[in-house]
């Protein structure tokens, strides 16, 4: 790859794209033959907000290629407690690793954070702002079950807050998906990733209503609506009502449909879409393993170059 | 030199910013980091009469001369202002401000969450667009009321 650190999928060109996710796939057919690729490899996990499954991920990934990852811990514990810079924090623990896998909570922390190392650094979610692995992640998950060519996708639930919906939409953008975007007008996509969808001519349409464009959907992408964007619990359950997905509710989709949230759910999903052929989910989680192998591959194996 | 303009008192050598868009001078003053503080010799109108803008501010700088790169950023909120070089009470230079592809240091970024605004040690940086700015670390885009963004 053409970039040292990988910030927000903006910066990310089809064949970019294309280079992680077909790596991504030879290494889901033999995870053995990169089992020791990278054995002196050290990942640096800077997690500034819990994480789950991108810190899991990211941690599983690294150890089957072979290195091993050091981990800065919970904030509590760390010396940022005492007020240690996001900027000091990078420059310590970059000596200590081969790349930088960083979250935190406020927007364009990545893009600082890259100013200030001389290694990798990967953003797993900044702010509002961008998760771009969890965007290659949902490119493989579309790719293998529905294919990235002409694509009718629509996206679902908190667009202003949700990151992983804003890389989403700007890596799409190369694949001349048509993106439907469908929300409560209280949480639609901000006015600058629309407008940079505009500049980029990727095909963008808002809805308030899912069922205005549910059947002629290839792929679902639900997201949660958080309560705490709500002034109060009734609004927040009647909103949250309005956009929860069951099997019902999905009989008039197209008996293809795809179904894809990038967990956790809370209630959007019901329980009875999983046993469907259109839940996607889990595997879609799953395939963050291969995905990020593939990326670190590809980023720790420039430098050896 | 029209005689409103005399209102403001002919400099010897340095800079006059002419044509700044009424009620923005002391702001032009803040961007080019200019507070008085070092002795600058410094005059202003405010809300002079101009045949280009009907109401117009006027800055003068005694002893120093601006540089192109110091004043385009003033084109954020003061597109049609004019920058004289003097030199002994001549004019020696004239010229326009030209939009800049970029500002650092000067715009604050009105999102309180982004990271230039968590006291980290890095300078903002702002795109300039046709028809605004844009933060170049959480890609917030500004398309009125820059001025109020200018840091102090």
């Amino acid at each position: 790859m053409r970039h040292d650190h990988l910030i927000t999928s903006k910066q990310l060109s089809r064949a970019d794209i294309e280079l992680v996710l077909d790596r991504a796939a030879e290494i889901d057919r033999d995870q053995e033959a990169v089992a020791g690729r990278h054995a002196d490899a050290l990942l640096g996990l800077l997690f500034f907000e819990p994480s789950t499954r991108t810190k899991l991920s990211f941690e599983a990934a690294m150890k089957r290629l072979g290195g091993d990852v050091v981990d800065m811990g919970a904030v509590e514990s760390s010396s940022v407690t005492k007020g240690e810079t996001l900027a000091d924090t990078v420059r310590v623990i970059q000596g200590y690793a081969d790349a930088l896998v960083l979250r935190h909570p406020r927007e364009g922390a990545a893009t600082m954070a890259a100013e200030f190392a001389d290694v990798p650094v990967i953003n797993a979610g900044d702010g509002a702002g961008h998760h771009p692995t969890q965007t290659l992640l949902d490119l493989y998950t579309i790719r293998e079950n529905a294919g990235l060519e002409e694509l009718t996708i629509g996206i679902v639930g908190d667009l202003k807050y949700g990151r992983t919906v804003h890389s989403l939409a700007y890596a799409l953008a190369n694949f001349d998906a048509q993106q439907h975007f469908v929300s409560p007008e209280s949480l639609q996509l901000p006015r600058e990733v629309v407008y940079d969808l505009h500049q980029e001519g990727a095909s963008v349409r808002e809805h308030e209503a899912l069922a205005d464009v549910l059947p002629s959907l290839d792929v679902l992408y639900v997201t949660r609506i958080q309560r705490e964007r709500f002034p109060d619990e009734a609004e927040y359950r009647e909103v949250a009502g309005r956009y929860r997905i069951d099997a019902e509710s999905l009989a008039a989709a197209d008996d293809e449909l795809t179904v894809m949230h990038p967990l956790p759910r809370v209630d959007e999903i019901a329980p009875d879409v999983d046993d469907t052929d259109h839940a996607a989910y889990f595997e879609q989680a799953h395939n963050g393993v291969p995905v990020r192998m593939a990326l670190l591959d590809l980023l720790l194996g420039d430098l050896d170059e | 030199m029209s005689e409103h303009e005399l209102r403001v008192s002919k400099i010897r050598s340095g800079t006059v910013i002419d044509h700044v868009r009424a009620g923005q001078a002391l702001n032009v003053l803040t961007i080019v980091g200019i507070d008085g503080s070092e002795g600058e010799e410094v005059s202003i109108g405010m809300n002079v009469p101009s045949d280009r803008l009907a109401r117009k501010d006027i800055v003068k700088v005694e002893g120093r001369e601006l540089s192109q790169e110091e004043v385009d950023v003033l084109s954020l909120i003061a597109p049609d202002a004019t920058i004289n070089i003097v030199r002994e009470y001549e004019v020696v230079e004239k010229h326009r401000v030209e939009r800049p592809e970029v500002v650092e240091g000067v715009l604050e970024c009105p999102n309180p969450g982004c990271i230039t605004n968590a006291d980290e040690p890095a300078a903002t940086r702002f795109e300039v667009l046709e028809d605004g700015v844009r933060c170049a670390y959480c890609g917030t885009i500004v398309r009125e009321g820059i001025a109020d963004l200018i840091r102090e």
